[in-house]
């Protein structure tokens, strides 16, 4: 079918607790949660108060810039805290569900719909956020026509969920209309990446209209700015769209239904977790319920996502917006004697300087120590190995932290995300900071360029 | 050992802000992080962060300059035996004589290049950084034996301040540091760095046995013709006159061998530098006119510093080439520069110091080409799309 493109680069961190192949019956959750920093660089302005009534689907707040961009409750209840950091800054909006009621945006089939009619929809619906832009791996821009759309419909981050499982799971069959509606966006494809194996999902192998493609190879590969750059690469002034392939069927269900529902299948992951299973859950929803005597012995993190990009939430803390698995991790706050001199039998490392890389041992226990201390950049060779992209990192990072606008165009920033460099970040044995870099310098380029 | 934990927590409040031993906060620090991984976990990005880190990647250097430094100790003995005229020394004796001749170099190698750091990293507020554990190791092995102790002081110190520090420290610098080292050694003091009475234990005091030789065998050749060469076997195993860490080949092969292995030194730099060597060395023989450019040019690789200064000093990876690319050309060119200096300069058979010396100011200028072949291929996109 596809042609196969084969990354040698990347690496797969080989961490225990993979998630067994068993969907549990759904947990019921009261709290509900849409955390801010789940939108980099979101200036948003609230539409609700506490104590304001919502329903599935009704308006919480917008985009300062774009008002037409507006984010939705996920369930119906009672808008009960509005969570602000320093200086006020806006952390969180907490809902306390209650009742079932939803907003009806009404059915279509979006062949029949316009452009315009499609956008308006995903728009007043508050479905619009899933659709994400490259340059800057930001929520899309409305009045932009993408140059093509692009969905990874495999995952290769540590402990990631089977996208197979997943997707045979997930509640009806809105995959194809969700393909529809995104092809009435663009004026080029929608492309769908597999893993070199292909998919066993009919409902994926029967899409109409999309272009597949084949990737082999350890992680990143299945990051969708990795293949996204192996496909057809952003140029500069180039706009491309990715959505999460969850969310194509969301938004599916959205024209099938009239229903703003984002429901979806998750990996409950990680050494730190005893039931390690999928679950069926919405964004935004607590996962006290997932964790509930579940969690291992020690201080344990609980990370919405995975471990190299995940976000860090409390044990009653709201699963993310885009996530696709809730990982927990011991926490490592322990001093190791002489840790940088051990053999390193037990020690998983990207370094053939720790015996562990000559043992056929298949996973390995991990905690979040740092394994060291902040140095400047001294090794040179190695990011790159695990960077399945035609860019230097350090020269593009040292770019960034010189505040070099033109040079870090030139070397490649539109077409990166900080999910891109997470390996690189892993491996550093001078422990920088590379996502937190990336990121700031993706915030100096959508500064320059409005 | 959680008694000295505990002992460390107990004495960490004196050395933060505003505790009585405030200025010395960068030293305990540099000592409690070499005892302990510090518990310290992620806090933003990846939740997961490897094991390897400084310490480890410049103490797998340090393991791998022990063979050179092993044999190089025995060098001393035995070449302080052939020069005397000793015949009644075991190997061990060999040995011990030349490790404890050896030992006050790299004690105040250490004192003094540590010392700077550990200043450095005070007034920066940084951490101390791992770099010198390296470089001190290697400027005892590329000096001559008998250099006073004093001027190897000066010479780390400048090599510390000028050469790294006021760059920006670790990772920074544009020279290697070590060589550095040796190369303000070798034009401020050339008395104590050349000639054929510094390779040996004793010899600058006077005494040896009468027409002893200590030159080296590049001096050698230089002086006497390519006839007068010690053997190739000689030159590989190392029971030659030359800086201390420099003259066995196997020695530094085998750590060449630990570097590749574990990743932490540069395959592409030591090979593009070996062929270009050999490659410039051919074109000599097959070219050139003159006896010097007659040497077998395979010679050249077990000659001098060449091996070492490929396998230790090329390979810094702050001062060599640092795309991947780059390090080909790098490592060819230092290769090549490494012969032309030997053979057309009566001057100096220092070829591989200066060499790598020249490159390291050449390194940023290849990376620049590099990379900018790259962007010249994004923007290519622009314009065909």
């Amino acid at each position: 079918m596809s042609t196969l493109i084969r990354l040698r680069k990347g690496l797969n961190i080989r961490l225990t607790g993979r998630a067994e192949k068993i969907l549990l019956p759904e947990t019921p959750v009261t709290r509900f949660g849409i955390r801010f920093a789940d939108f980099p660089g979101l200036v948003a302005r609230l539409e609700v108060k506490e104590g304001t009534e919502v329903r599935a689907g009704s308006v919480l707040f917008h985009d300062k810039s774009f008002p037409e961009i507006k984010f939705v409750s996920p369930v119906s209840g009672v808008v009960r805290e509005i969570i602000r950091g320093e200086k006020r800054v806006l952390t969180e909006v907490v809902i306390d569900q209650e009742g079932k009621e939803k907003i009806d945006f009404g059915t279509a089939d979006p062949l029949t719909l316009t452009r315009e009619e499609v956008t308006a929809r995903l728009l007043s619906s508050g479905m619009w956020p899933v659709l994400r832009q490259r340059p800057y791996h930001i929520v899309a821009r409305p009045g932009v026509v993408p140059r093509a759309v692009f969905i990874s419909a495999f995952d290769t981050a540590p402990l990631a969920p089977d996208m197979d499982f997943v997707m045979s799971n997930i509640h009806g069959n809105h995959l194809q209309t969700g393909i529809n509606a995104l092809l009435r966006l663009t004026d080029g494809k929608v492309h769908m990446s597999l893993d070199a194996e292909g998919t066993r999902v009919a409902e994926i192998r029967n899409l109409k209209d999309v272009e597949f493609h084949r990737f082999a190879g350890p992680h990143p590969a299945g990051n969708v700015g990795v293949q996204i750059h192996h496909i057809e690469p952003v140029s500069k002034g180039e706009v491309v769209w990715t959505v999460d392939l969850q969310d194509v069927v969301a938004i599916g269900r959205l024209f099938d239904t009239g229903y703003h529902d984002r429901e979806r299948v998750i990996a409950l992951t990680g050494p730190g977790i005893m039931n390690r299973k999928y679950h069926r859950i919405r964004p935004g929803a607590s996962v006290s319920g997932l964790l509930k005597s579940n969690l291992g012995e020690g201080r344990q993190r609980i990370i919405s996502g995975n471990v190299l990009t995940g976000k860090i939430i409390s044990p009653e803390g709201s699963f993310g917006f885009y996530d696709n698995m809730v990982t927990v991790l011991p926490e490592g706050d322990y001093h190791e004697l002489f840790g940088w001199a051990t053999p390193g039998l037990k020690k998983f490392s990207y370094w053939r300087a720790f015996v562990s890389k000559m043992l056929p041992r298949k996973e390995y226990a991990m905690d979040t120590n740092f394994h060291g201390g902040h140095r400047a950049f001294v090794i040179t060779g190695h990011y790159e190995n695990v960077l399945p992209m035609d860019i230097y990192p350090v020269h593009l990072l040292k770019a960034i932290m010189a505040g070099d606008i033109e040079l870090m165009e030139n070397l490649g920033i539109y077409e990166v995300a900080e999910e891109d460099f997470a390996l690189c970040e892993y491996i550093d044995p001078s422990k920088t900071e590379i996502q937190e870099i990336i990121r700031s310098g993706i915030n100096m380029m959508i500064k320059e360029m409005n | 050992m959680n008694f000295l934990l505990k002992k460390m927590k107990k004495m960490e409040p004196l050395f933060e802000k505003g505790g009585r031993l405030e200025k010395l906060r960068s030293v305990y620090d540099g000592f409690a992080t070499f005892l302990y991984v510090p518990d310290k976990v992620t806090t933003k990005g990846s939740h997961i962060r490897d094991y390897m880190d400084m310490k480890r990647t410049m103490i797998i250097v340090v393991i791998a300059l022990m063979p050179a430094l092993l044999f190089g100790s025995y060098n001393i003995g035995l070449q302080h035996t052939r020069a005397f005229g000793i015949i009644d020394w075991t190997l061990m004796n060999m040995f011990w004589f030349g490790l404890l001749k050896l030992l006050p170099l790299i004690i105040v190698s250490y004192v003094v290049g540590l010392g700077i750091e550990f200043i450095a990293a005070q007034i920066r507020g940084h951490e101390i950084n791992e770099g010198y554990l390296v470089t001190g190791m290697l400027i005892p092995l590329i000096m001559p034996i008998d250099v006073p102790l004093w001027m190897l002081a000066v010479s780390v110190a400048f090599a510390v301040i000028i050469g790294k520090e006021i760059f920006g420290g670790t990772g920074m610098n544009i020279l290697n540091p070590a060589l550095t080292a040796r190369a303000f050694l070798f034009f401020s003091y050339p008395g104590w760095m050349t000639g054929d009475k510094v390779w040996i234990e004793g010899l600058m005091n006077g005494g040896g046995i009468d027409a002893f030789s200590g030159a080296t065998p590049l001096a050698v050749a230089k002086l006497d013709g390519i006839g007068h060469l010690p053997s190739a076997m000689d030159m590989f195993i190392g029971t030659i006159p030359g800086s201390v860490g420099e003259t066995s080949v196997i020695a530094i092969l085998i750590g060449a061998l630990i570097l590749l292995v574990t990743g932490v030194g540069s395959w592409r730099i030591m090979l593009s530098m070996t062929l270009g060597a050999l490659g410039m060395g051919l074109l000599l023989n097959v070219a050139g006119t003159g006896e010097y450019t007659q040497i077998p040019a395979y010679y050249h690789l077990i000659m001098g510093g060449f091996a070492f200064g490929m396998v230790f000093m090329a390979t810094d990876p702050v001062t060599a080439a640092q795309t991947n690319t780059g390090k080909f050309i790098y490592g060819a060119l230092t290769g090549i520069m490494v012969v032309i200096i030997r053979v057309f300069n009566p001057a100096y058979p220092e070829g591989t110091m200066l060499a790598i010396l020249l490159m390291n100011v050449f390194a940023p200028l290849i990376d620049h080409y590099v990379v900018n072949a790259n962007i010249k291929r994004r923007l290519k996109r622009v314009r065909t799309a």
